[in-house]
């Protein structure tokens, strides 16, 4: 049974105060797992993971990580209790080269960080080719996987990735999702957002769907993927399709 | 050709003073994203705070310090540094517009502040009693200002490459990722209020060393010295030359003073004299004209944005083999 290492209980959360987006809430995320949220829009999918980085205020309820309470907890600070966070877009510096977007994710590494930056140049090749170009110039999955290898540059046990393949065609969208789930090898928990259902219940392991911020059905993806009925209420009338 | 002379220092030591206040300006718009409007009130603390500390003894108002003029100057910085500390606690969590406008007030209430309490500066009599450093030694003549000009040309030198170094550290890095996105910038540790907070007060040094420097080289600071006008006319430099270019913003500062002289010379000259009583009007609507001008059709300046590249890109394992 793998280890439960991040717990949300009734957390209740919004963006501004007296007015909860999400409303008791829980779920959790187990090591070497992907941890899947889904749900129709305005379910409330990107405020639980911005609730559990810090980014939303969370009015009520609590969030654990390896038994610690990090409800509130600044973001900024996620990263020393090792939890990484990949927003949804803007998530890279496009002003910076290849090679510095690294060096900041990897600051806090110090002594460590040459050896780091070796090992994500190595998992990251097409990142290592362009290592002195901009950001900016990078395409819509390389910038998804450099801010990917920045989240990892603080060798992180839990990744909290919101909707990584927003905006990315369905190639780069499956690759990011496989290389997600490669990270899970090494006993990473994942917990992910997505609104490509399809792709990512394939690839997770569990599923929590929201609707109205409000927890719906659990249960383990590959369930999920083959419930009809979850199909057509949660996930936009579409029936997903199982291999 | 002497007269001539003299009025190119005067103007060098002008646009030079200007350069380094527009480069303090850099650092907390080009660098970091910090919309400061009251660029002025940074600039006329540190002129007030090194002609108070420095000068002589004056009936009715503080001062008459007598501190050695380095470090009165020094102490004029101290004075901005510590106003931008204060001013920077309670309003770096607004974001751009409501942050240029909070700023923007606090310079409009440094000047009401200096304008009416006579006991603090001699209200809108200004700050007398300063002897400008070396006059008993130099004069007041040609050598005395081209001395000067030298020595604020060094302080300009100086600032341009303490920021460049900075610019390109790793600390430098982070403003810039800062300025792009605070979100992602905490996701990865960061704590984006210290490093606003460490470049709104340095960013605010350097403003109060150009203030300190202005206020020497006219031994003389008055409310008139802060006005907004000021504050226009130095955003109008950092983004004619070049926003996040420590070249750009002492190029655009020689640039636009010169373009505000020559146009007030022009308009004296040319113009009819019953419309001259508006020159300075006049010059306020061209130095608006060219901000939205270059906002419209050049938004990165005469001199963008460079991409800083500080170290090899060669991977660790490569270097090793190398």
């Amino acid at each position: 049974m793998p280890e439960t290492v991040l717990e949300a209980h009734g957390v209740t959360a919004g963006y501004v105060p007296g007015l909860p987006i999400l409303h008791d809430v829980s779920m959790g995320a187990q090591a070497g797992q992907i941890t899947l949220i889904i749900g129709p829009n305005g379910a409330g999918k990107s405020t639980l993971i911005k609730a559990i980085a810090g980014l939303v205020p969370v009015g009520s309820g609590k969030i654990t990580f390896e038994s610690q309470d990090i409800t509130g907890l600044a973001t900024d600070q996620m990263s020393t209790r090792g939890i990484s966070y990949v927003p949804q877009t803007d998530n890279i510096f496009r002003s910076l080269t290849i090679r510095q977007n690294l060096d900041l994710a990897l600051r806090r590494a110090k002594s460590d960080a040459p050896a780091r930056l070796a090992q994500l140049l190595e998992q990251f090749p097409a990142l290592a080719a362009k290592q002195r170009d901009r950001a900016a110039t990078l395409s819509g999955g390389q910038r998804q996987f450099l801010a990917i290898a920045m989240a990892l540059a603080t060798a992180p046990r839990l990744i909290l990735m919101d909707e990584p393949s927003a905006g990315l065609s369905p190639k780069a969208t499956q690759d990011v999702l496989e290389h997600a789930r490669s990270l899970t090898e090494q006993g990473v928990a994942i917990l992910l957002v997505e609104q490509n259902v399809n792709q990512a219940l394939h690839l997770a392991d569990h599923c929590f769907i929201l609707a109205e911020g409000r927890n719906q059905i659990d249960g383990p993806a590959k369930d999920l993927l083959n419930d009809k009925v979850v199909g057509e209420i949660y996930l936009g009338g579409r029936r997903v399709q199982t291999t | 050709m002497i007269g001539v002379m003299s009025y190119l220092v005067f103007f060098a030591t002008t646009a030079s003073i200007l350069a380094i206040a527009v480069l303090g300006l850099n650092l907390q718009w080009g660098n970091t994203g910090l919309f400061n409007g009251g660029v002025v009130a940074f600039f006329g603390a540190g002129a007030y705070g090194t002609l108070i500390l420095g000068g002589t003894s004056q009936e009715g108002h503080l001062g008459g310090f007598g501190v050695i003029y380095p470090l009165a100057l020094l102490g004029g910085m101290a004075a901005a540094g510590l106003m931008a500390w204060i001013v920077g606690l309670l309003t770096l969590r607004l974001r751009h517009d409501y942050l240029a406008i909070a700023t923007f007030g606090v310079a409009v209430a440094f000047e009401n502040l200096m304008r009416n309490a006579e006991w603090l500066a001699g209200g809108a009599k200004g700050v007398r009693g300063f002897e400008r450093p070396l006059r008993a030694a130099l004069g007041d003549g040609f050598l005395y200002n081209i001395l000067f000009f030298l020595v604020v040309l060094a302080i300009l030198i100086a600032t341009y490459l303490f920021l460049e170094r900075l610019v390109a550290s790793p600390f430098g890095r982070l403003l810039r990722a800062i300025r792009e996105d605070e979100e992602a910038a905490q996701s990865l540790g960061k704590s984006p209020a210290k490093v606003r907070l460490t470049a709104f007060v340095t960013g605010s040094v350097i403003l109060g060393l150009a203030g300190g420097l202005y206020g020497t080289f006219y031994a003389f600071v008055s409310p008139q010295d802060v006005l907004p006008t000021l504050t226009f006319q130095i955003w109008a430099m950092l983004i004619v030359g070049g926003a996040g270019n420590n070249r750009g913003a002492i190029f655009g500062a020689f640039l636009i003073w010169g373009a505000w002289t020559a146009s007030g010379w022009a308009l004296s000259r040319f113009a009819p004299i019953e419309a001259q009583l508006y020159t300075g009007s006049v010059q306020f609507v061209l130095i608006g004209s060219v901000i939205v001008g270059m906002l419209m059709w050049r938004p990165e300046g005469l001199l963008p944005e460079r991409l800083v590249v500080s170290q090899r890109g060669s991977t660790p394992s490569n270097k090793q083999g190398e």
